[in-house]
Formats: structure tokens, C-alpha cells, sequence
């Protein structure tokens, strides 16, 4: 990792952001980890160095909602510092991580200690996200008030439902007291069960124990409607099914506050994914229906999922190794995240602008925070070539999860170069 | 590709070998089992030709083959087929062709599982020479010497003829 | 878009598409299937002699690796090996041991360095057979005694064993398969057969608790009702019940159960004279079937014991047959006339 502070000037990239589309080359200065100029100006400015970056693509640093870093924890399944540098590779310069840790991240305490790790071993910015119940047991209401001072963007559930609706109501309402950020997966836990795959086609034929669509289409359904009721921002993770898209978009236009997400590979894959028993995807919440698919990819395209997330879950390989069932939830994509990205625009499924916006300005929004390329917003930069391509394998993965969703195959999307507040945090060249 | 041998007078041959066979060892009601797939029609003929009063055996040796862990299982194994008891009865085995001796060893293990039988006569169409085991019919029809490309094969049923070819190998 | 892993399919057949593993029926063709049952027929024939027992797999060694107990389908993979004069090594580990993959990838690595040439896996998670073809050295072949929910494939060809022999076909057979089809491999195997050999129809017969979500996709008609899913049967299959199944509201009770889905006499007499009625055993008397019926003359129960050991001779000899050729792919084969 280089850092080179001073002036920088890129030349010849296309300029994208959730408002530019980038058509044509334009140049771009920074200065002091600030953006000081687009354009004309930009070519006019003074700068210490000048970085020919044509035939790539000059985006905000992307912006990550939903991240698993694994520390605190016993590092066999990666840290923050391992963790963090592959974000830094897969073009993130912002991570929430997840507060599903060990401890969970439910006091201040383990809030300040991620922080101070991530001050001393992060090449980019950690955001930790706060347990919204103590434990994430789903009981006793954590100390918000003093997670959000202590530095939490926002308080979660990780994968871990508030079962309880009247406590998850008063989770809500201290929330709003308080104007923090809810961010909530919708998992109906009694219709989940012991499922572990779509309750569909491919389960049907393998024998694979079902999460039917009801169990996260009735959590969404509860979180809406308590959302509405206490007026809590809330923001929710990992929509997987059609229906949940189309009751988020009711819900908006009635004026709820709510937005929310996808991860990546719902964008991507479907059941059919876990056809030959690849434990790899056995993820949560499933991979589900090409109709479900499809509604999701709607809805990052009309901005109901206004963001899209990578879902990183980096594993030891022995919790991959053994029947799906057997086996620990999760994908290591935060590598993969452009590639697949760029795979959709090859398809023709999404946009390039369509990708970078739902990784940058739209994240962003959720966090109350800006990530465009406008004068005077932070040097936090993505340069990817989206005609190169790389091969995720064991020596190519920077995670400590080597269990990629596409791997030994030539992948579109090659992030070239990284800066976050102006230091240079990955270069493709090493 | 040519018919180079008169099967009637091969037939002939056969049964006039078999029934001195039968004379000199006093064997009075012998039962007859062809292996598959040519030794079960030249045992049809034989058995219609000898009169004999029982129905014929067919033995399909593809579970006592020696070569299983070489070329694996005959895909289109049948089963075998012995409407007698074996137990203390004289038995003529009846092929087309012998070489290596190896399809008769295992003929005689797969007899021998049905029960212990008295006495085997072995009657073969054809003799290739190029044995590896010590085991020699008892009749023959015919004996041949071939060069190390040329193959014989037992056309049938119906005309049952021999073939000769040349192959490359 | 679906991911780049074999399919069961390359797994489990060899390039020119004979059998290497038995895993599961997908994916199997009709002539593939007809082969399994003429070869077991052949061996059935075996069964019959003094000496019930062929050379064919002599210095092979099998390992029965039952995860789960079961000593009955153990027992007939056992003689099966040993009528092919195999070794047999019977492990029966018990799944609590075993509940975390990385026990199973361990307990793969003791078992590899015992050279054994077959494993038979019965395991509670389905898919685990896959998982363990996929893992363990080249040239182990890897028999499906059960996996979890997905498939129970030796089962499923003994029955349709069964089936020929009583009806000679399958073209045109009405077959159904009558309760707890959610949790049954059994069910799901042989609804895969049955689509591959040509059965004109396959009903099955349970409450909408006892139902996966999309069965129907599997290739079958959903009747809940008894009394019309018994009309025109050729064939009908009755499943176990577990007793656990009250548990967790799948259903009232073991009587309520009888009353609709249990097989009595005046059930079966909706269906064609001659339709015979068949059960993976062991049967429940009184909660899937009635006695008179379980002993009575259309009943095929006890024969289905005797083809479970021809089935698992022919598909253990074939897929070591398969083994064989993968190896000597490249090599000569030998002449041995």
C-alpha cells in the first residue's frame, strides 16, 4: 500500500457517478484528499502528478451497507485488516460492518475498539454498525444512544430477527427518539425453521430443507408497518423476493421512510445456483426464483433498492467444506462485487451508471453521507477498466474467504487503482 | 471377408467327435450348455442333432471374466439359463471359438457354482491356438493358424457362418 | 445465471456415459436405467444358484459408511458385496460425531488411507454423497444408500424392479405415491425413475403438509384426496410415516392419518383388479397400510427384499465397471476369447 498525498490528476478516464453518466473522457484534480476540480479545470490545475487513466471508468470509492470484517472474533475467518484491504481491492473506500461479531458490537466498548483497529490496520473508512438489541437476542434494547456516540452509523440486526414485534416496535421508537438509522434484515424466524435454500424448484428436486418467500415477505411486511407507525428511519437488508420489492415501493409511495437493499449475487444467480450442491451458495437470505431475479433487478434499476451491497461473508474453508446443509451461510464477494456488476451490464440487465449509483450516491444516502465527484467532496475514488479482466482463485483473493461466486473464470472489471481521502489504498500494479 | 469353412461339414465334424466322446466314457444322457452368444448356437444344433431329451443350457460368463478390473462389466449381461440340475451330471460345454482358454476356465467356475457335475466334455468349433491356460477341448471342428491382423468371428444365427477379417492393429 | 459446478450428471457418469457413481436418477437416461434393471435381473438369476455368489468384485474392498443407522439397507448392501465377492467394511458413525462438515471432510481423509475401492453413504444431510464423490481420490466409487430429503436411488430401482416384473412395462402405468412425500427420498427417486422409464402418470397422494413447495415440478399430479388419486391405479406406493411428523403440526394425528391415507381394503378395490401395492418398508400396520392388505395376494412387499439385493449388485458392479474404464481410459483393452 503506497500513500502519496499532494496533487493528482486523472486523465483521459469517463467520469461516473449517480448523475454523470460519463460519455466522454474528462479530467479530474484532486488535492489534500479533496475532488478540486472536474473538466476544463481540472486539465488547467497544477498537479504534482498526472495518472493516464483512459478506457477506465472514474467513480466515487464505492460505499459498502452490509459487510462482514469478522473482527472481533477468532480470525479464522479473516479480520479488519485482512478484510478491509480486499474491500479496498473490490473498489470500496466506506464498509459498515456488520455488528454480527464476537462479541457483538452492542456497547460502545467494541464500537471504539473496531474503530481504533480499524484506525491502526484499515486501508479505507470502517463505519460499524451497532446491535440494535443486546446480544442481538432480540430482548433487551442496547444502549443507542451511546453506540451512535461512540461512533455507529446506524444499528442492525445482522442476520439475527427481533422476534418479539412489540419489542421490535419499541427498538423503533427509541431509534427514532434518537434519529439513528435502523438497518433490518426481514427474517420471519419460526418460517425459516432449519431451511437453507429456496422453498422452490431446485429444493424441491434435491431434497433441500425450503425458506418459503413468506418468511421474509411477512418480516417485511411488520417492518413496514411498525416503520410507518413510529416514523423510524429504517433501512432494509437484502431484499430476496419479488413481492418485498413491490411492498417497499408501496410503502415509499406512501411516504414511509424506508429504503433498501440487495447483495450483488441476488442480482446474479438464482436457485438453480445450488443445483449441483455447491455449498458456496448456500447464502442467506436464498437465492431464489429468475422472477424474483428479475423484480430485483427492476428495482435497482427504478431506485426502490437504492443500493446494492456485497453481503461479504469470508469463511474458513472447512465451513464450506461439507453438504450444503452442513455448512455456514455466505459468499466472499467484496472482490467480486464490480465483476458481477459488470456482468449485468454485459447483459445488458443494468447500466454501468445504473451499478455505480447503487454502490456509491445511493449507499451513501442511507448513511446521511455524499459520494459523488463534485469540487470539495473527499478524495474517495474507484478507477476500474471494465473491458480487463482477472480470475478470482486461492492466490488472487485478498480475503481470507477463498469462496468467490465465480471463480477460475475470466471476470469483466478490473479495479485499477483506489483512493480513499486521497491516499492511494489499492493499486492494480501492486 | 470371406465364408471360408462349410458349417455342415463342420456340424458334422463336431457331432461325429461327440458322440465317440460319449461312446468311449459309456455316457448315456449327457446335458449340453452353449456359452454366449456363438457357442449357444452351435450347442442349438448340436443338441438337435443329438437328440437329446433335456433342454439346453446357456451360460453367460460376463460375471466370471478374469478381466473385470481391465475392461469392467459386459453392459448387456444376461442371465444365464441352466433348466437342469449340474449335481453328478455329465456335461458337454459347447463354444465357437477357443485361444486363450480364458472363457472356459471361467465357464467351468460358473458350472461349478451351480453344483459339482460328474464330468465336462468340451466341444469347440473353432481352435486358434495361442493358449495360456492348460485347458484343450475334447472335440474340435476345425483348426486354425492366423496371422496377427487376421480375426475369425462367428456370424448367426440364421445362416451361422465364420468370418475372417484383417484388421489394422 | 447458474454457477460453474459439475452437474450430478458429469459426476456421476463417465465421458461415454456409463455409470462411475451412483448418486442420484437425475440426469439418468431411460436406456441407462433399463441396463441397471436387465443387469440385477441377471443377478437375480445368481440368487437362485447353490453358490449365490460371482468373482467380479474379488480383492475389492467396499465400506459400508453409514452416517445414519439403518441396519436393514445396510444389510442388503453388505450381502450384495459380498455375492461379489467383495471385503465389507461396515462403519456405522454415529451423526452426532459427524454433524459438522469438517468431521466429514476428516473422517473422508482416515477412511482414503484404508485404499478402498467403494463407498456406500447413507447420510442425513442431502447432497452428502455428492459432497464426498466430489472430494474423495479418483477411482472410489460412491453408492447412494440415502441422502437426507434428495434421493434414495437403489430404493427407487428395486422398486421399478419390482414393477417390471409384475407388469412387464412401464409404458402406460398409472402409478401413485401415497404420503409423507415432503421428507421422503424414497419419494423423489422414484418419481425420477418412473418419468424416465415412461409411466403414463404419477399421482401423489398426500395433505399439502406432507408436499414440497413445486412437487409438481418434479413430474407428478397432486391429489389429496385418496378415494380419487386410487382410480385406474396400476401401481400403488405406500410410504412410512415417521412418527415424529405430529410433532411440529404436519399433522393431527397417526389415526386421523389412517382414516385419510391409509391403504385398506376398500381403498384399494378403487383402484384396478390387478394392482399391486408396494411399501420401502418397514411398514407401519395400522397407520400407512392395513394388515389384510400388507399380507394380502396384491401385495409385492416381500419380494421387494429379495430384488433390493439384485439392484445393489448391479449398480455396485457398474459403477466399479466404470471406475475401471475411467482408469484404463487410454489404455488397451485385451481380447480373451
Amino acid at each position: 500500500m503506497t500513500q502519496q498525498q499532494g496533487s493528482i490528476r486523472l486523465v483521459g478516464g469517463r467520469l461516473v457517478d449517480g448523475g454523470r453518466e460519463g460519455r466522454q473522457a474528462e479530467a479530474l484534480l484532486i488535492r489534500d484528499g479533496q475532488i478540486v476540480a472536474l473538466g476544463q479545470a481540472a486539465e488547467q490545475g497544477e498537479a504534482e502528478r498526472v495518472i493516464d487513466v483512459s478506457g477506465c471508468v472514474v467513480a466515487p470509492g464505492f460505499v459498502d451497507l452490509n459487510c462482514n470484517l469478522r473482527e472481533p472474533g477468532n480470525g479464522q475467518k479473516g479480520n479488519i485488516a485482512s478484510e478491509s484491504r480486499a474491500a479496498a481491492r473490490g473498489g470500496f473506500t466506506s464498509v459498515c460492518s456488520s455488528p454480527q461479531t464476537s462479541p457483538v458490537n452492542d456497547s460502545s466498548a467494541v464500537t471504539r475498539m473496531i474503530r481504533e483497529v480499524a484506525q491502526a490496520q484499515s486501508p479505507i473508512r470502517v463505519l460499524p454498525v451497532g446491535a440494535v438489541t443486546r446480544g442481538l437476542e432480540g430482548e433487551l434494547l442496547s444502549d443507542m444512544a451511546a453506540l451512535s456516540a461512540a461512533g455507529c452509523v446506524a444499528l442492525g440486526n445482522g442476520m439475527a430477527p427481533v422476534r418479539n414485534a412489540r419489542i421490535l416496535r419499541r427498538c423503533m421508537a427509541y431509534a427514532r427518539t434518537h434519529d439513528i438509522t435502523l438497518m433490518l434484515a426481514p427474517v420471519n424466524e419460526a418460517l425459516t425453521a432449519d431451511g437453507y435454500a429456496h422453498d422452490g424448484l431446485v429444493a424441491a428436486r434435491l431434497g433441500l430443507l425450503g425458506i418459503p418467500e413468506v418468511a421474509e415477505t411477512t418480516a417485511v411486511m411488520e417492518l413496514l408497518l411498525l416503520a410507518e407507525e413510529t416514523g423510524v428511519r429504517l433501512h432494509l437488508n437484502q431484499l430476496s423476493c419479488a413481492r418485498s420489492v413491490s411492498m417497499v415501493a408501496d410503502a415509499r409511495r406512501r411516504g414511509v421512510a424506508v429504503t433498501a437493499d440487495v447483495a450483488m449475487h441476488q442480482l446474479l444467480f438464482t436457485e438453480e445456483a445450488l443445483a449441483g450442491f455447491d455449498s458456496r451458495f448456500h447464502v442467506r437470505p436464498p437465492l431464489r426464483a429468475e422472477a424474483d431475479r428479475q423484480a430485483l433487478l427492476a428495482g435497482v434499476r427504478d431506485g426502490v433498492i437504492s443500493a446494492i451491497v456485497s453481503q461479504h461473508q469470508p469463511h474458513d474453508s472447512a465451513a464450506k467444506q461439507a453438504p450444503v446443509g452442513a455448512t455456514e451461510p455466505g459468499l466472499s464477494t467484496v472482490e467480486s462485487v464490480l465483476a458481477m456488476g459488470m456482468i449485468l451490464v454485459r447483459a445488458g440487465e443494468l447500466s454501468e451508471q445504473q451499478v455505480v449509483r447503487a454502490l456509491t450516491a445511493g449507499p451513501a444516502t442511507v448513511l446521511d453521507r455524499t459520494a459523488t465527484l463534485d469540487e470539495g467532496q473527499a478524495a474517495d475514488l474507484c478507477v476500474f477498466d471494465p473491458a480487463a479482466s482477472w480470475q478470482a482463485n486461492d492466490q488472487t483473493l485478498l480475503s481470507a474467504g477463498k469462496h468467490a461466486p465465480i471463480r477460475d473464470r475470466d471476470l469483466p472489471g478490473l479495479v485499477r487503482q483506489v483512493w480513499c481521502q486521497g491516499r492511494e489504498v489499492w493499486n492494480h500494479e501492486g | 471377408m470371406t465364408a471360408l469353412l462349410n458349417m455342415d461339414v463342420l456340424l458334422d465334424e463336431l457331432e461325429q467327435g461327440l458322440r465317440s466322446q460319449l461312446r468311449e466314457r459309456e455316457i448315456e444322457a449327457p446335458v449340453l450348455i452353449g456359452i454366449r452368444t456363438g457357442g449357444v448356437w452351435i450347442a442349438d444344433l448340436l443338441h438337435k442333432r443329438l437328440g437329446l431329451a433335456e433342454p439346453l443350457g446357456e451360460l453367460d460368463i460376463s460375471f466370471y471374466r478374469d478381466d473385470f478390473s481391465r475392461i469392467g462389466l459386459n453392459p448387456k449381461v444376461k442371465p444365464s439359463h441352466l433348466p437342469f440340475e449340474t449335481e453328478g451330471r455329465h456335461i458337454i460345454l459347447v463354444d465357437d471359438v477357443i485361444m486363450s482358454g480364458r472363457t472356459i476356465r471361467a465357464a467351468m467356475n460358473e458350472i461349478f457354482d451351480y453344483g459339482r457335475p460328474a464330468s465336462i466334455i468340451l466341444a469347440t468349433l473353432i481352435d486358434l491356438g495361442s493358449r495360456e491356460l492348460p485347458i484343450q477341448p475334447d472335440v474340435v471342428a476345425q483348426s486354425l493358424s492366423l496371422t496377427a491382423t487376421q480375426r475369425v468371428k462367428l456370424q448367426g444365427p440364421d445362416p451361422l457362418r465364420v468370418e475372417m477379417r484383417e484388421t489394422q492393429s | 445465471m447458474t454457477a460453474h459446478n459439475p452437474s450430478s450428471q458429469s459426476l456421476q457418469l463417465t465421458g461415454d456415459g456409463q455409470l462411475k457413481h451412483f448418486l442420484t436418477l437425475d440426469g439418468l437416461s431411460k436406456t441407462l436405467l433399463t441396463d441397471i434393471l436387465d443387469t440385477a435381473d441377471s443377478f437375480i438369476e445368481v440368487g437362485e444358484r447353490t453358490i449365490k455368489k460371482v468373482p467380479l468384485l474379488r480383492g475389492k474392498t467396499v465400506v459400508n459408511l453409514f452416517f445414519e443407522s439403518s441396519t436393514r439397507t445396510r444389510s442388503t448392501f453388505e450381502l450384495a458385496a459380498k455375492r461379489l465377492s467383495a471385503d465389507v467394511l461396515n462403519l456405522d458413525i454415529s451423526t452426532s460425531a459427524t454433524s459438522k462438515g469438517e468431521s466429514l471432510s476428516d473422517t473422508l481423509l482416515n477412511l482414503e488411507a484404508m485404499a478402498s475401492d467403494m463407498f456406500v453413504v447413507r447420510h442425513s444431510q442431502s447432497g452428502a454423497p455428492h459432497f464426498i464423490a466430489e472430494s474423495v481420490t479418483p477411482g472410489v466409487a460412491i453408492i447412494n444408500a440415502g441422502d437426507g430429503r434428495h434421493a434414495h436411488p437403489t430404493q427407487a430401482m428395486l422398486d421399478m424392479l419390482t414393477i417390471r416384473q409384475h407388469k412387464g412395462r412401464f409404458d402406460g402405468l398409472k402409478v401413485a405415491i401415497v404420503g409423507d412425500i415432503l421428507h421422503s427420498r424414497v419419494a423423489r427417486s422414484q418419481i425420477r425413475a418412473l418419468n424416465a422409464l415412461g409411466a403414463a402418470e404419477v399421482r401423489v397422494i398426500a395433505p399439502g403438509t406432507l408436499l414440497p413447495a413445486d412437487v409438481e415440478s418434479l413430474g407428478c399430479r397432486v391429489e389429496y384426496d385418496m378415494a380419487r388419486g386410487m382410480r385406474d391405479l396400476d401401481v400403488v406406493i405406500m410410504l412410512r410415516l415417521q412418527k415424529e411428523r405430529m410433532e411440529g403440526a404436519l399433522l393431527p394425528s397417526e389415526r386421523e392419518f389412517y382414516r385419510l391415507y391409509g391403504l385398506s381394503q376398500d381403498k384399494l378395490a378403487l383402484a384396478k383388479p390387478d394392482c399391486i401395492v408396494m411399501h420401502p418398508g418397514p411398514i407401519n400396520r395400522g397407520v400407512e397400510i392395513e394388515s389384510a392388505v400388507a399380507d394380502g395376494p396384491q401385495s409385492v412387499i416381500l419380494n421387494q427384499v429379495t430384488n433390493g439385493i439384485a439392484v445393489r449388485m448391479a449398480v455396485m458392479s457398474m459403477a466399479m465397471s466404470g471406475q475401471v474404464a475411467e482408469r484404463g481410459r487410454g489404455q488397451q483393452g485385451g481380447d480373451a476369447a
